[in-house]
């Protein structure tokens, strides 16, 4: 017998009701219960960060989380980040800078990233005093094999700043 | 002919990536993102000892799970499956060698595949594979390749744990060494580390349940080779196993090599008549997928009093592991027909022993035996170098090839072709590379380090790499009725970028604009004569074959629209897309109508013409290309800790011509960063019982962006290769083929070494010793 648990969650604005077993990771769940193969798996112990997502703005790993433990949450995945056809500043800074190659790991950089800018405009951090080695060791969180990483520290350097001056009058 | 007038700079633009927007988007589809409705998982039992008899495997327990389907042993497959080797060379018998699908007696690594369990879903598969019973008896692990090939040592297999033995060579290397003023010999060691792509493997099998024709997802590399020999295993004709174009997630070798679960996943698809979907875990891929690099060199050369070269000889132990896997023994081969490099060498003599070891067998990872031998070389210049007092790139100026002694063909074979190099300016080069790490203040920075009482170290090495693999590769090119360009390549998508490339090269031949070309690769219904992406090859094999097609569809389309136009297709000039008489831009065509013009019943049609706008061409090619390179790097060494930090890296390589330089930047960069994981981190070590110690992201160690520094390119484009019409050289391998060598020569020159680091990788552990005891010999 499966230990099955209704949960209700919503992930990149929209409303999931589903029964899901204790064990399943989010990860799982997203993938192939919801569909968001976006999200993808990499190592299953939390080291490579390719299925990052945001757990209620908050960068998390969906390999080391339970769906159930997302119950009443809202998760962000890849799939939430582009305008209909407009990818957003962060996507397009990647495609500029080269920043992904095979683009497996690319869905948890731009989540890693996206957790990390959101925290920064919520300290309102100056953009002058940002460097490529505050981003670079925000980086280092995930894995990359193709790139070096260097397309990577620029476009999410790129974008802080555009970020944090559009802010400012 | 007729002319094209291009958009200006389609080939050498670095225009944006067609891949990237489905990626960005998460809307990429890897292999572990196909389903199929009732698809069953699999799960591969391992063998849990590193050498041992298989007295039974019991599946009784595992077979009565909640959701179990089937479990699967060697006993349920055909009698004596055993993978076979992809590229003979050296009329190597390796048959005693090959890897049986599924393990039937004996075991002879930690990993090596026992079972399948068959269920409803992964975990359940997963679960009830702990229920499978190995009863093994276990034996002792040879895991000491040098000791393995005595003729005493414990054997792996009937004839012994020797897959092959071979030398090649040229001159008179006795002579050499005789008459020189000067030897030097050393000895260095490569850790084993391999190409660990970010995304594990995945294969999804679906079955035509009335005729058993088989829809394969995740296969990728070599899909027309992958699917003729499935075909020939499970007997059936080839047309009827689809293999799909999917996304992969980085390949370097390793990935798309027909290992054993690509017969499995198949097999149990048709046995069943369902869906079967198999998905391996990193803790798997780190055991179970191909390794690379493990060799022992003893390195010397005969030197003149000048520290000209007079002759080379290397004795190689190569560790392969358990078993000869499709790459049969060409890294071998590789390591020793290009251990010479750039050099000009009267003599040499290469022999390699190639070694079975209870561990994951080996297969090719970038840049194969030239990461490796390039190590050993460098280093024995370096250490000439010191001891002739000479400096380090003296020692290679004087050493290099001139343009003048190009073509130069060495008296060996590897691949299958003639080792020939064939054109360049290799000391330009390297004096190049020299100015350009001054102009970024390189020098400046380790004199800066040193007078602040750091031990602060210069590297440089110089190589040569080899690319565009013949024999063939064949492009078909069409024009649908709206005038979208479609490329069906042999090539496969593994992050290289080699879509947007091959619309480049297509643009450029038909001109249009890239966004009107779309590019299918590896799909084998719609490209069934494709060779695949290794090797380096795509972009000069199948960029050559697109551009060939390509330009026979621009041929026909100026006939058709000579027609259309009622002018000699000399006329007419192709550009943005219109076909338009010279002079008279109001007499035009689109493309598109060209292609509607060329469609059946049409009055632009004659008879006995062939209906539609398309070309297939072969690309046919007997010798490789030849690029060259020079590497640069910057370390500090913490004698304490015996950590290294690399603060600047310099890849200066020659390509020929970047069909796009941002994605050739790109390539090196990411070349590099592996080098530099190979070199100071990265490596799968064993216990005495041969258990694998690496077998998480925490144990082996791939470098993150806090170990990578920014890496500086010099794309030069000074020699366009001679043996294609793109004059391409091919860009895949440079970043990583002399990054042991560079790291090496700046941690020697960091510490003060005068003889050689003795092994790779570099390691706190393996430095602090250097630091405290000196290099060896």
């Amino acid at each position: 017998m499966k230990d099955l648990h209704l949960i209700r969650l919503r992930v990149n604005g929209r409303e999931h009701e589903l029964a899901v077993e204790s064990r399943r990771t989010l990860a799982d769940m997203l993938r192939h219960d919801l569909g968001y193969t976006g999200t993808h798996l990499g190592c299953e112990h939390g080291i490579c960060g390719a299925c990052t997502v945001l757990v209620d703005g908050v960068p998390a790993r969906a390999c080391l989380m339970f769906g159930v433990q997302a119950d009443g949450q809202e998760v962000a995945t890849v799939e939430g980040l582009a305008d209909g056809e407009d990818l957003s500043d962060l996507q397009q800074a990647f495609s500029d800078r080269h920043g992904l190659q095979c683009g497996f790991c690319t869905p948890g950089f731009l989540m890693l990233a996206e957790g990390y800018l959101a925290e920064q405009e919520g300290q309102g951090a100056d953009a002058a005093e940002l460097s490529e080695q505050q981003i670079r060791e925000v980086v280092a969180a995930n894995l990359c094999r193709c790139t070096g990483y260097q397309g990577i520290v620029e476009a999410v350097l790129e974008t802080a700043r555009r970020r944090r001056t559009a802010e400012r009058p | 002919m007729i002319g094209t007038n291009l958009p200006r700079g389609v080939i050498g633009a670095s225009i944006a990536r067609k891949e990237d927007p489905r990626l960005l988007r998460g809307q990429g589809r890897f292999g572990a993102d196909f389903a199929r409705p009732g698809q069953l998982w699999a799960r591969v039992v391992r063998s849990p000892v590193a050498h041992g008899r298989l007295r039974a495997v019991g599946t009784g327990r595992a077979a009565g799970a909640d959701g179990v389907v089937t479990v699967v042993t060697a006993a349920s497959l055909p009698a004596g499956l055993a993978i076979p080797v992809r590229l003979q060379v050296q009329d190597a018998d390796l048959r005693p060698y090959l890897q049986p699908v599924l393990a039937a007696d004996t075991v002879r690594y930690v990993g090596e595949p026992v079972a399948v369990v068959v269920a409803g879903d992964p975990y359940a598969a997963e679960d009830a594979a702990e229920l499978v019973d190995i009863d093994v008896e276990e034996m002792p692990a040879v895991l000491d390749a040098a000791a393995a090939a005595a003729p005493d040592a414990p054997a792996l297999f009937p004839g012994g744990n020797v897959a092959a033995d071979f030398t090649l060579g040229f001159g008179d290397v006795a002579g050499a060494f005789a008459q020189a003023d000067h030897v030097v010999e050393i000895e260095v060691e490569i850790g084993r580390h391999g190409a660990v792509p970010l995304e594990p493997r995945a294969l999804l099998a679906d079955v035509d349940p009335a005729t058993g024709a088989l829809s394969i997802f995740g296969m990728t590399k070599v899909p027309v080779f992958n699917r003729d020999l499935l075909g020939s295993l499970l007997g059936m004709d080839e047309t009827q196993i689809h293999v799909h174009a999917v996304d992969a997630g980085g390949g370097f070798g390793a990935r798309g090599e027909f290992y054993p679960e690509d017969f499995l996943v198949p097999w149990l698809a048709r046995t069943l008549r369902r869906p079967v979907m198999w998905v391996e875990d990193r803790a798997e891929h780190l055991v179970a997928v191909n390794h690379s690099r493990q060799q022992a060199h003893r390195i010397a050369g005969a030197f003149d009093t000048g520290g000209r070269l007079l002759g080379l000889r290397d004795d190689i132990v190569h560790d392969n592991g358990a078993y000869c896997r499709t790459h049969g023994i060409i890294v071998p081969e590789l390591t020793v027909a290009m251990l010479p490099g750039p050099y000009r060498l009267p003599a040499y003599r290469g022999r390699i022993q190639v070694v079975l070891t209870s561990k994951t067998p080996c297969g090719t990872y970038r840049a194969p035996g030239r990461f490796e031998g390039s190590a050993a070389r460098e280093q024995l210049l370096d250490v000439a170098a010191g001891e002739l007092k000479i400096s380090r790139n003296e020692i290679r100026s004087r050493n290099l090839l001139h343009p003048g002694e190009l073509p130069c063909q060495r008296s060996m074979s590897t691949l299958g072709t003639d080792v020939v190099l064939d054109a360049g300016d290799y000391p330009a080069l390297l004096a190049a590379a020299q100015t350009e790490a001054d102009r970024l203040g390189y020098r400046d920075e380790v004199e800066r380090g040193r007078r602040a009482g750091r031990r602060r170290g210069l590297g440089v090495a110089a190589f040569l790499e080899k690319s565009g693999l013949g024999p063939q590769e064949t492009a078909d090119v069409m024009v649908s009725r709206t005038g979208v360009v479609h490329v069906f390549s042999g090539g496969t998508s593994l992050g290289q970028g080699i879509e947007t490339v091959l619309a480049q090269i297509a643009a450029d031949a038909l001109g249009v604009h890239p966004d009107q070309v779309s590019v299918v690769n590896g799909d084998t219904e719609r490209q069934p004569f494709g060779g695949g992406s290794w090797a380096s090859r795509s972009t000069v094999v199948a960029g050559s074959a697109v551009h060939a097609a390509a330009g026979a569809v621009r041929d026909r389309a100026a006939e058709v629209a000579a027609r259309m136009l009622e002018a000699a297709p000399g006329d007419l000039v192709s550009e943005n897309g219109w076909i338009s008489v010279r002079g008279d831009p109001r007499a035009a065509v689109t493309l598109a109508e060209v292609a509607q013009a060329a469609g059946p019943a049409s009055p632009y049609l004659r008879p006995g013409e062939p209906a539609g706008l398309s070309a297939r061409r072969r690309f046919e090619v007997t010798h490789m290309t030849y690029p060259y390179g020079v590497h640069l790097a910057v370390v500090d060494v913490d004698p304490g800790t015996g950590a290294v930090q690399v603060l600047r890296y310099l890849v200066a390589y020659e390509v020929g011509r970047a069909i796009n330089p941002a994605l050739v930047a790109g390539q090196l960069r990411g070349g590099a960063a592996q080098g530099i994981g190979g070199a100071l981190l990265e490596e799968f070590c064993y216990d005495e019982n041969g258990q694998p110690q690496s077998a998480t992201f925490m144990d082996y160690r791939m470098p993150t962006a806090a170990e990578v520094p920014p890496i500086d390119v010099l794309i030069t484009q000074d020699s366009p290769a001679p043996g294609n019409p793109l004059g391409v050289r091919g860009a895949g391998e440079g970043g990583v083929s002399a990054a042991g060598a560079v790291l090496a020569s700046a941690v020697r020159d960091a510490l003060g070494l005068a003889g050689s680091v003795g092994r790779l990788p570099l390691t706190p552990a393996r430095v602090q010793e250097l630091a405290t005891n000196g290099g060896g010999r």
